[in-house]
């Protein structure tokens, strides 16, 4: 039983909610990833004859050549189109968990909302805490909470859309579920990866997380404002960046002080140029 | 972590094309994991042992897995070099970067039925 609302639903399922939407108000999405229609070979009387017969059936293969993540990857190429035809510029946001996302949202939104809309979609595995912060800047923003999961995938975001109603023309930022390794792998239809990661965390994260670094557009290095109090050598990071991905940009950036983010600003303003 | 989903994909996959194909046992699921798809393949195998409970017509299925090494070409000279990781360099062409040709595979090649 679902220990949110008492539903016989599985307490792992995915949820969809607002800041401030009461738990028992959320919508549930139980059916997570997997189709629950299984085949249960149910023996109905005349089939009975044929088990007792002794003439086997000849094992036989069937080929089927099928992609395992086909079905993400084919709900991410429709969020694709779906932002492309309401020309909003989708990123995705990765990092570990505490490199400072949301307090670089929550500025991101508060220095940029005027100039453009931006909508957010937060994930993270419980709690309304991100999506609350967000609801303060006075962005619209909906809370993907996956329960287990480790990674937001192409189903969630085109839910979370359907929810969210993200305006033609917009930045859609999704907060991705803290995590260097997971997200990776799961393309939610973005036109672009932003990978951050604070000077607080050590400088060869790049070559310990070659992965999501190489499926990066841009590296923001957040929390400079600490540099002096830390060991983290810039340069060796961004190198160490570049080795796993040669074209990969570099902002540094101090979600708290904000030095730095005009640059990031002026990024986001060329891509949103560009769709 | 994911390759709990990835296992139950594989068998979604599976249960559907025995169904389709009036299949009632699947005995074994051949797939292609290339080394640069990032999975872990000891872990797809052990999520794929308790996963596979989850039909009756995949419960005693065994997961055959293929790998696929990586490898890359030069954009330049067009040599072909295996590769670890999906950035590579060209050993004779100073910084000129390696096209993955292979080693990204992750799919359901065929399955044995009844």
């Amino acid at each position: 039983m679902c220990d949110s609302c008492g539903c016989n639903q599985p307490a792992d399922a995915v949820t969809y909610r607002r800041p401030g939407q009461p738990e028992s108000d959320q919508h549930h999405d139980h059916h997570h990833g997997h189709d629950h229609s299984h085949d249960h070979s149910h023996d109905h009387g005349h089939d009975q004859h044929h088990d007792h017969h002794h003439g086997e059936t000849q094992p036989r293969t069937i080929d089927v050549e099928q992609d395992i993540l086909l079905k993400n990857n084919l709900l991410a190429q429709r969020n694709r189109g779906w932002f492309e035809a309401k020309d909003i510029l989708a990123l995705n946001l990765v990092s570990s968990p505490g490199s400072g996302k949301t307090t670089l949202l929550e500025r991101t939104i508060a220095d940029l909302q005027t100039e453009t809309p931006i909508a957010v979609i937060e994930g993270d595995q419980q709690t309304l805490n991100d999506a609350e912060r967000i609801g303060a800047t006075g962005a619209p923003v909906i809370q993907v909470n996956t329960g287990h999961g480790c990674h937001l995938d192409a189903e969630m975001i085109r839910r979370a859309c359907a929810e969210l109603e993200p305006a033609d023309g917009s930045i859609l930022m999704i907060e991705n579920v803290g995590n260097l390794v997971c997200p990776a792998m799961f393309d939610l239809g973005e036109a672009a990866k932003v990978v951050i990661i604070s000077v607080t965390e050590g400088d060869d994260k790049p070559l310990k997380y070659p992965t999501m670094f190489a499926a990066a557009d841009v590296c923001l290095i957040n929390k400079i404002d600490l540099l002096p109090y830390v060991d983290f050598d810039v340069e060796r990071c961004e190198e160490a960046a570049r080795t796993v991905n040669p074209r990969l940009e570099f902002r540094r950036v101090s979600a708290t002080t904000g030095e730095g983010l005009e640059q990031w600003y002026d990024w986001l303003r060329s891509r949103r140029g560009e769709s | 972590m994911h390759e709990m989903s990835i296992a139950m994909n594989i068998l979604d996959i599976a249960s559907q094309q025995a169904r389709e194909a009036g299949a009632k046992v699947v005995h074994s699921i051949e797939i292609e994991v290339g080394d640069l798809a990032g999975i872990e393949v000891a872990a797809l195998e052990f999520c794929f042992e308790t996963a596979r409970r989850s039909t009756q017509a995949t419960s005693t299925a065994d997961l055959v897995v293929h790998r696929i090494e990586g490898t890359g070409r030069c954009v330049e000279c067009r040599r072909e070099v295996p590769v670890d990781f999906y950035i590579a360099f060209c050993p004779d062409c100073p910084n000129v970067g390696l096209e993955i040709i292979q080693g990204r595979e992750l799919k359901v090649r065929s399955l044995q039925v009844d």
